[in-house]
């Protein structure tokens, strides 16, 4: 099958890693084979978090710059930062809500205007869908379920090589239970949002 | 049942490379594990740990890699299938034992298992531990998938049986770390009890003894030598008049760049997954036919200068690349768009147009480094040692966890930092030919591993400096492994020690000795100040649990703290700790409640005592 990669950034806590386990789990019971990388360890304090998911017959589980057919940014700076690993064709999907780097309240650094990071991105790539997703994670009950809001809305894009059924049936299975209720809920806002 | 333990050959499960690797132990019926954690390689131990809990498997968490290993030697060669795991540099702790092990041997088979860490995601060093398999004379294996890591790991504890010498497992961060179906095998039973032969003219390594043993070693490699020629793992696959040859997960950005290029039956591939000794036969038979022969390896050059010796000594005279300023580097890792570019360029082959985008008006982005977490004892005993060395002159060697962070600013506190331990013996060094006040920071499981041969050189010597042990009752950054001085009843596990700091130092005869709380600010730095001015070795030890494990234990029940009115905006809490629960709104500082645990230091630095408890609503 054709070869399908995508790569989800986040900062760490934001749960990107149960996004892309959420996804392999769903890609494993579709048979559809898949790699994916991820980073742990000391990337993890409070640094910047990447999985990269190779969906398809490709071996290699990382991914190069400028070969990324999906983007998913949990956060809109990271979504920026991460743009070299876009093209053209590149679909990218970012959550709105800024976390801001320690290094801007030190005054090392300058937290970027949303707009200018959002004119960016659509200018780049292909497409851009824009999420409010803490805002979406809130009206589903947890301000923590961004991450499923942003894998309804990656689902619902059509990109990935998987069924919106298949990931919600692994939601159910594979998310800790006290919480599958409003982790389903919010990957539905997820798709609705990006769908319109 | 812990998932590892299923039996259930012949389905598929999602799993990390490190839970294929632990799985592969388990299927060949291992009864012992040990380990010091270091990522890439932590999550292979967590499992045995878990799996330890439910099942008579032997699994210890060791003070450090050296420690591990012995004690792995000693169940290897009592006949018990065993597996010792480590991080790259963790390798070099565990040397001694490893090369002299190697002339010794085992009984029930024994894999040595070093990750290796290329562009050091979580490392002080890249090195390109293959090398160690040339030095000890021992095999080496090398996992190309996450898949193969599971099934290479049973060959290799045959092997390890077969050869009578522990086995070199090598895998890189992009195996550990990687996710993919792996479909489970039978499992072979579990044997936890052996027997130990006494037999000192083969175990009692005295000159006499070890001059017989390394005749045997070479006799061994002699025969793994033949056994890798006709090795599974070493496979050719496609054809064509050019060559590659590559290992581990360059294997798979090989086999992209040959079909992303069309260059199917133009290019033949050569995947080396048992790699020391090589097989010189099989590498000759795979030259003698080639144009053009490219070698694609991460880290240094190994099987490059191999394959280079054997294409002499057959004569053939066909260009034999690899690392070269215009080629493939020694450094970091590598990824699919450079191999094939390389591949492309060296048998000049048509790369196909990407469609790039411009990124050269995106605006300068503030970085996001790692950092210490919202509430993290350690950013208050760096803040209070700060304050209570105002005016010294000083020299901060540091050592390797969560609190190596510290040297960034606005802490900034970390100078010198080389490997495990080595906080303790620097101090030493620097503290005789300077005439600056050295303090040093250590955290707890680290001075386990070797700090405290640091400190005995310390006493014993006279010198004089500060130690500070920042003991936050666990493993902190690998994962929150045990180490001696945890209370593993807090985990609801018995059977264990514990091991007290303050006895050991006390122990070792430091005789200035001071416990500080870090939470209470004015307290600590009036103490800190004492211990700083005595001549000679003095130790502080800093007592406050990781926030993040309290909070998994329930012991920290989060309270946050919020910015008032009454602050004037010095900023003192930004500018001097830089809590990420900080952050600025319009010019104001606030507290993100969500991130604070109440750790009440910045309510305790405030000038305007603007930082209060958080009223809970409703």
């Amino acid at each position: 099958m054709d070869t399908t990669r995508l790569i989800i950034v986040a900062v760490g806590g934001q749960g990107n890693l149960l996004a892309s386990k959420v996804l392999g789990e769903a890609a494993l019971a579709n048979n559809v084979p898949m790699h994916m990388s991820e980073i742990h360890g000391m990337a993890q304090r409070g640094g910047v978090v990447e999985s990269a998911i190779v969906f398809g017959d490709a071996k290699s589980t990382i991914i190069s710059d400028g070969e990324a057919d999906v983007l998913v940014g949990f956060e809109p700076l990271e979504t920026l930062r991460a743009l070299n690993k876009c093209n053209r064709d590149t679909v990218v999907i970012t959550n709105t809500t800024p976390v801001p780097p320690f290094t801007v309240s030190i005054g090392m650094g300058e937290y970027p205007d949303l707009d200018t990071i959002t004119a960016k991105l659509e200018a780049s790539c292909a497409k851009l869908i824009t999420i409010d997703a803490a805002k979406l994670a809130t009206e589903a009950g947890n301000i923590l379920a961004v991450n499923m809001v942003l894998l309804g809305a990656l689902v619902k894009t059509g990109k990935v090589p998987i069924d919106a059924t298949k990931v919600e049936e692994t939601i159910r299975t594979k998310t800790k239970q006290a919480f599958v209720e409003t982790n389903l809920k919010a990957f539905a806002l997820g798709a609705a949002a990006a769908a319109g | 049942m812990h998932k590892l333990l299923s039996d259930t050959p012949g389905k598929k499960y999602l799993l990390l490379g490190n839970e294929a690797i632990a799985r592969g132990g388990i299927e060949a019926g291992i009864g012992a594990a040990t380990t010091y954690p270091g990522t890439p390689s932590s999550e292979i131990s967590l499992q045995y740990f878990q799996i330890s809990q439910e099942s008579d498997l032997f699994f210890e968490y060791s003070p450090n890699e050296k420690v591990a290993l012995e004690v792995a030697a000693a169940t290897a060669n009592a006949g018990v299938r065993t597996m010792c795991m480590m991080k790259h540099v963790g390798l070099n702790v565990a040397a001694d034992p490893l090369m002299t092990l190697a002339y010794v041997g085992v009984k029930a088979g024994l894999v040595v298992l070093t990750a290796d860490d290329p562009f050091m995601f979580s490392s002080q060093n890249e090195q390109d531990n293959r090398y160690y398999g040339k030095l000890s004379g021992l095999p080496v294996l090398e996992p190309s998938s996450v898949a193969e890591a599971k099934d290479l790991i049973v060959y290799a504890l045959d092997l390890s049986e077969k050869l009578q010498v522990p086995v070199i497992f090598r895998t890189t961060t992009r195996i550990n770390h990687s996710n993919a179906p792996v479909t489970f095998s039978d499992m072979q039973p579990r044997v936890v009890k052996g027997d130990f032969q006494k037999d000192p003219m083969n175990h009692v390594t005295v000159p006499a003894v070890s001059r017989n043993l390394h005749v045997k070693l070479l006799e061994k490699q002699a025969q793994a030598a033949e056994i890798t020629e006709t090795s599974e793992y070493n496979f050719v696959s496609g054809s064509g008049k050019w060559g590659i040859v590559c290992n581990g997960v360059s294997y798979g950005y090989v086999n992209d760049a040959v079909e992303d290029l069309d260059a199917a039956g133009k290019i033949k591939v050569l995947r080396i997954g048992f790699s020391n000794p090589m097989p010189a036969g099989m590498i000759a038979d795979f030259l003698k036919d080639c144009e053009k022969v490219l070698i694609v390896e991460e880290g240094e050059p190994v099987m490059e200068e191999s394959i280079r010796s054997i294409a002499q000594q057959h004569g053939f005279t066909m260009p034999i690349n690899g690392k070269a300023e215009d080629l493939l580097s020694r450094l970091y890792e590598y990824n699919p768009a450079m191999v094939r570019d390389c591949v492309a360029k060296y048998f000049g082959l048509e790369v196909k147009a990407d469609s790039k985008i411009d990124l050269s008006d995106v605006p300068p982005l503030p970085m996001r480094p790692p950092t210490l977490c919202a509430g993290c004892s350690h950013r208050a005993t760096f803040y209070e040692i700060k304050k209570a060395a105002e005016g010294m002159e000083t020299i901060y060697p540091t050592d390797i966890g969560c609190y190596t962070l510290g040297f960034l600013p606005p802490l900034k506190m970390g100078d010198f930092l080389i490997c495990m331990g080595s906080s303790v013996s620097t101090a030493c060094g620097f503290s005789k030919v300077t005439d600056k006040k050295v303090i040093s920071f250590i955290g707890d499981s680290t001075f386990f591993h070797s700090g405290m041969t640091g400190l005995a050189d310390a006493v014993f010597n006279n010198h004089n400096f500060t130690l500070v042990i920042l003991d936050n009752a666990i493993t902190a950054m690998t994962g929150h492994q045990p180490n001696p001085g945890v209370d593993m009843e807090a985990m609801n596990l018995s059977g264990y020690g514990r091991i007290s700091i303050e006895a050991i130092v006390r122990a070792l005869g430091v005789e200035h000795v001071t416990i500080i709380k870090p939470y209470k600010v004015k307290k600590s730095i009036g103490a800190i100040k004492e211990a700083l001015a005595y001549e000679g070795v003095s130790v502080i030890i800093s007592q406050e649990p990781c926030t993040l494990y309290a909070k998994s234990l329930k012991q920290l029940k989060p309270r946050a703290f919020t910015v008032t009115s009454k602050c004037k905006n010095h900023r003192d809490c930004i500018n001097e700790i830089a809590c990420p629960a900080f952050y600025i709104e319009e010019g104001a500082v606030k507290i993100n409640p969500t991130q604070c645990v109440g750790c009440a230091v910045c309510a305790q630095i405030c000038p305007e005592n603007a930082i209060t408890p958080l009223k809970k609503t409703g």
